[in-house]
C-alpha cells in the first residue's frame, strides 16, 4: 500500500512531527458556520502552527475555502453567514470587537485560486496595500516593490515592465505577483486557495519553491487538491470531509500511516 | 454569406443582416434629407430674371415646381425678396405664363437687416446725401460697392464691441449702485462721466455708419433707399464663379453657426441654441454622474441583497419608461416653483415680484433633465459594477483595504467605462428632449448666452435657447413656412451633429481609459 503513497520532498526535521512543541498561529475552537442555514462547517478544533505549511486537504464542497475565509473573516460582507466558536490569532479573539479587520486582512494576506491582479501596472499593485498603509515616499515605495517582487521569485521576469498593465503577464506570473503583492504588506500570515491549480507544472513547480522558502517567515496555510504538493510542501496536513475535520497530523505520518479509514480511501483515492 | 445556406442554416442570417441594413439606409436616408436641405439653403443659387407673357417682370431663385392636382399646368416657386416693394416674400407663377428667363451677371442680391434680401440692380451712391458717381461698368460700381461695404462691416464690428464690453457692463455697475442703499455721490459722479463718454462715442459711430446708401431698383423699375448700415452681405449670383460660390457658401454656413437669430429666427444663426443646448446637457451630465454613480453603488455595493432592493431596482428601470412630458411637468411643480420660489423669498425678495429663480431657467431645466436621465446612469453602472468579478474585490480587501478604499480604489476605476457608457445614453436622451424643456426654462429668443465675463460667469437663472425648442419654433410657430423649412433642415442637422460630436466625445474618453490596462492580444 505505501507504495501508492506520495514520498515526502522536503527534508522536515523530525521535531516537526511533535504537535505540541511548536508554538501555535491560529487556535480554531468548535468554529461552526453555516451559508444561510445550511451548515458548512461543523465544530471545527484545530491549532495552526507558526511558521510551518499547513495544508487543507478534502473533497470538493467539504469546507476548504470557507475555512480559510473565516481566517481573515472575507465572510464578514456576507450577511447570510452565520458562525458560531472561536478563532484567535496570537491569543487574540479575531472577531472581538475591537479588532480592526483592515488591520486583520493586512496581518493575513490571501491569495485565491485564479490570479486577480488589479487592473494596474505591475509597479502599482504591489504597491497598492503598501499605499494603503499610508507609505507614499516613492524610494521607499521602489525598494518594498522591488524587494516583494524579489521574494515572490518574479523580480527577473517582470524588472523591465514594471509599468507596464499587470493584465499582460502570464497566469503563472500573475500568481507570483498576488503573492508578491500579498507579502509587500508584511503579512504574518499566508493563506493560500489553491494557488496552482490554473497553473501548467512549471509555473506550479515554482510556486511551490516560493512557499517552501517563505516559511522562514510566514506561518502558510494551503489548500490543494493535489496530494503530491501537500506531501511535498506542507508539514501539517489536515484532512476535511462535509465540513468536519477527519484527521489532522503531521504530513508524514498523515501519508504513510493515516489512522482512518475514510482519510486514507480518499488519499489513496478511492473516494473523492 | 452565401455558406450560410450551405451549412443548413436556413434564412435567418439572411434577415438578421437585412434588418441591420435596412436600419443603416433609414439613418443614412435621414442624414442625407436633412443634410441636402438644410446645407442647400446657403448656396448662392442662380436669380432669374423673368418676363411674363404678360409683360410683367420680375428677379427671383427658382425654389421648386409642383403640380397640382386636377390642374394640368405646373407652377413655379420664385423666391423673389424685396419684401418692401411687393409686400411678399414668394411668387407662384404657372409655367406656361413664363415668356424669357435670362440670367444677368449685374443683379445684386443683398442680405438686410431689415425685410429680408433684395433682389435688383445698383443705380447709385450716395454719401452724407451727396450722390457718389459710380464707374459705368457693372463691375467696377460693384468693387466700389465691396469697398463700402467693409468699411461698414469694421464700423458695425466697432460698435458691438463698444456696446457690449463698455456700455452694458457700465449700464449694470449704474443700476446696482441706484439700487444699493450706500449713497456714493463720487463714484456715481465717475460712473455717469464714463457712461457719458461712452455713448458719444457710440453717436460718433452711429453717425459714420449712416453716411453711406445705396440707390437700388428692381427688375420691374421701382427705386429703394436702403443705407448702407443695414445691409449685411451682399453678392452677385450669376457672376460667380465656382470658388466664390463655396466660399459664399462656407461664409453662410459659418454666420449660421456663430450668429444670433434675427427677423423672428428666420434669418441669422442659430449660436446661442447650439450654446445653449450643449451648456444645458453638460450641466445635466455633471448633476446625473454623480447621483448616478452613487446610486448604483448603494444598491450594487451597499445595500443588503433582497426583496426590497429588487423592488427598488424594478421601479428604477420603470422610471426610465416615464413620459419625459412628466418630468416636465415635475420639474415645473417641484424645481420652479417649489424650490425656485423659496430661494427667490429668501435671497432675492428685492427683486419680487419679478422672479429670479422662480421662474424657469438652465439650473431647472439642466436638473429637470438630469432626473429623466438617472435611472439610465444608475442601470449602466450598476451593470458595470455587477461585470466586476468579487474575486477583485476581495483581492483589495484582503490586503487590507476598508470596504471605502476598496470602492474608491478598484471597483469604481473598473466601473468608469460603464459609467461613462450610461453617460452616454443620459447625453442622447437629454439632448434630444424638448418637451419638458418648454415647462421649465427654454426661451424662444435667449441671445444673451447663459455664460459670460460678468459674474457668476455662469448664470444658472437665466432662460435659454434650446436647437431642438428652436427647430419646432421656427418650423411651427412662425408665420413663413417657406422661409422657416430650410431653416428647420439646417438646425435638425445640427442637432444630430451636436449630439454626434458629445457622444464622441464620451467614447473616446471610455475608449481611452478602457485602452490603459488591457492585456495585450494573445
Ligand atoms: N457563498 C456561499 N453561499 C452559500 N453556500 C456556499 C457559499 N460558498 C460555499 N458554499 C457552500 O459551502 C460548502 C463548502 O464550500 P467551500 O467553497 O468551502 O468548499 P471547498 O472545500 O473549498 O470546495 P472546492 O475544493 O471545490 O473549492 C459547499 O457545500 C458550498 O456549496
Ligand atoms: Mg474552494
Amino acid at each position: 500500500m505505501s507504495a501508492t503513497l506520495p514520498s515526502r520532498v522536503t527534508s522536515a526535521s523530525a521535531a516537526v512531527t511533535d504537535f505540541a512543541s511548536t508554538a501555535s498561529c491560529f487556535e480554531i475552537e468548535g468554529l461552526c458556520l453555516a451559508y444561510d442555514g445550511k451548515q458548512a462547517l461543523r465544530n471545527l478544533t484545530l491549532r495552526i502552527p507558526r511558521q510551518r505549511v499547513t495544508a487543507f486537504i478534502g473533497p470538493s464542497g467539504c469546507g476548504k475555502s470557507t475555512l480559510l475565509r473565516v481566517l481573515n473573516r472575507l465572510h464578514d460582507l456576507n450577511e447570510d453567514v452565520s458562525r458560531q466558536g472561536r478563532v484567535s490569532l496570537e491569543g487574540q479573539d479575531i472577531h472581538a470587537p475591537q479588532v480592526d479587520v483592515a488591520e486583520l486582512r493586512r496581518r493575513v494576506g490571501m491569495v485565491f485560486q485564479t490570479p486577480n491582479p488589479f487592473p494596474m501596472s505591475i509597479y502599482d499593485n504591489v504597491a497598492f496595500g503598501v499605499r494603503l498603509q499610508g507609505i507614499k515616499r516613492k524610494r521607499v515605495l521602489d525598494e518594498i516593490v522591488e524587494w516583494a517582487l524579489d521574494s515572490a521569485a518574479l523580480w527577473d521576469e517582470v524588472k523591465d515592465r514594471l509599468h507596464g498593465s499587470a493584465w499582460a503577464l502570464s497566469g503563472g506570473q500573475q500568481q507570483r505577483l498576488v503573492i508578491a503583492r500579498t507579502l509587500a504588506v508584511q503579512p504574518d500570515v499566508l493563506l493560500l486557495d489553491e494557488p496552482a491549480s490554473a497553473l501548467d507544472p512549471i509555473s506550479t513547480l515554482k510556486i511551490e519553491e516560493l512557499i517552501r522558502s517563505l516559511k522562514s517567515r510566514l506561518t502558510l496555510v494551503l489548500v490543494t487538491h493535489n496530494m503530491q504538493q501537500a506531501a511535498r510542501v506542507s508539514d501539517y496536513t489536515a484532512f476535511l470531509q462535509d465540513g468536519e475535520l477527519v484527521e489532522y497530523a503531521a504530513t508524514d505520518n498523515l501519508f504513510t500511516n493515516p489512522r482512518l479509514r475514510r482519510t486514507e480511501n480518499y488519499i489513496t483515492g478511492r473516494m473523492s | 454569406m452565401t455558406s450560410w445556406r450551405r451549412q443548413g442554416e436556413g434564412g435567418w442570417p439572411w434577415l438578421a443582416a437585412g434588418s441591420v441594413a435596412l436600419s443603416l439606409l433609414a439613418l443614412l436616408a435621414l442624414l442625407v434629407l436633412l443634410g441636402s436641405r438644410g446645407l442647400a439653403h446657403f448656396w448662392p443659387a442662380p436669380v432669374e430674371v423673368v418676363t411674363l407673357e404678360s409683360g410683367e417682370r420680375f428677379a427671383g431663385q427658382r425654389v421648386r415646381q409642383e403640380r397640382i392636382a386636377g390642374d394640368p399646368q405646373v407652377d413655379v416657386l420664385y423666391r423673389t425678396g424685396n419684401r418692401d416693394l411687393d409686400g411678399s416674400y414668394w411668387r407662384w407663377v404657372g409655367a406656361g405664363a413664363i415668356d424669357t428667363r435670362r440670367y444677368p451677371d449685374d443683379l445684386l442680391v443683398l442680405e438686410r437687416e431689415h425685410w429680408g434680401e433684395f433682389l435688383g440692380r445698383l443705380v447709385a451712391l450716395r454719401a452724407a446725401g451727396d450722390a457718389v458717381p459710380l464707374p459705368a461698368a457693372s463691375d467696377e460700381a460693384w468693387h466700389v460697392l465691396r469697398e463700402r461695404l467693409t468699411r461698414v462691416e469694421a464700423l458695425r464690428e466697432q460698435r458691438r464691441q463698444l456696446s457690449e464690453d463698455v456700455i452694458a457692463p457700465l449700464a449694470r455697475r449704474l443700476a446696482a449702485l441706484r439700487s444699493s442703499e450706500a449713497l456714493d455721490p463720487a463714484r456715481q459722479q465717475t460712473l455717469t462721466e464714463q457712461w457719458e463718454a461712452a455713448r458719444q462715442r457710440l453717436d460718433a459711430l452711429d453717425t459714420a455708419l449712416a453716411r453711406d446708401a445705396l440707390i437700388l431698383e428692381s427688375v420691374d423699375g421701382q427705386r429703394l433707399e436702403q443705407p448702407l448700415a443695414g445691409v449685411l452681405a451682399a453678392w452677385r449670383p450669376n457672376a460667380m464663379s465656382w470658388v466664390d460660390r463655396l466660399l459664399h457658401w462656407g461664409r453662410g454656413v459659418g454666420r449660421f453657426l456663430s450668429e444670433g437669430p434675427r427677423a423672428g429666427s428666420l434669418e441669422g444663426g442659430v449660436w446661442p441654441a447650439i450654446f445653449g443646448t450643449v451648456m444645458m446637457v453638460l450641466l445635466m451630465s455633471l448633476i446625473v454622474t454623480p447621483f448616478g454613480v452613487l446610486a448604483a453603488v448603494y444598491l450594487n455595493e451597499v445595500a443588503r441583497q433582497g426583496p426590497l432592493i429588487r423592488l427598488v431596482r424594478i421601479a428604477v428601470r420603470n422610471l426610465a419608461g416615464v413620459p419625459s412630458i412628466v418630468y416636465g411637468v415635475f420639474g415645473l411643480g417641484v424645481f420652479v416653483y417649489g424650490i425656485g420660489g423659496q430661494l427667490d423669498s429668501w435671497f432675492f425678495s428685492e427683486r419680487l415680484p419679478s422672479p429670479t429663480f422662480g421662474t424657469g431657467g438652465l439650473l431647472w431645466a439642466s436638473l429637470t433633465l438630469a432626473l429623466l436621465t438617472l435611472p439610465v446612469v444608475i442601470v449602466a453602472t450598476e451593470e458595470g459594477l455587477a461585470r466586476i468579478p468579487d474575486q477583485q474585490r476581495e483581492g483589495a480587501l484582503a490586503l487590507g483595504a476598508t470596504r471605502y478604499e476598496m470602492l474608491r480604489r478598484v471597483v469604481l476605476p473598473m466601473a468608469v467605462p460603464a459609467m461613462l457608457t450610461g453617460v452616454i445614453l443620459a447625453v442622447a436622451r437629454a439632448a434630444g428632449e424638448v418637451a419638458p424643456l418648454m415647462l421649465v426654462g427654454v426661451a424662444r429668443l435667449a441671445p444673451q448666452l447663459p455664460l459670460d465675463g460678468e459674474f457668476p460667469f455662469l448664470h444658472l437663472d437665466s432662460k435659454f435657447m434650446h436647437l431642438g425648442y428652436h427647430i419646432y419654433n421656427i418650423g411651427f410657430q412662425g408665420g413663413d413656412v417657406e422661409r422657416a423649412l430650410p431653416l428647420v433642415y439646417a438646425s435638425a442637422l445640427l442637432l444630430v451633429v451636436v449630439i454626434v460630436v458629445l457622444n464622441l466625445t464620451a467614447i473616446f474618453l471610455r475608449h481611452h481609459l478602457r485602452a490603459r490596462h488591457r492585456a495585450p492580444e494573445r
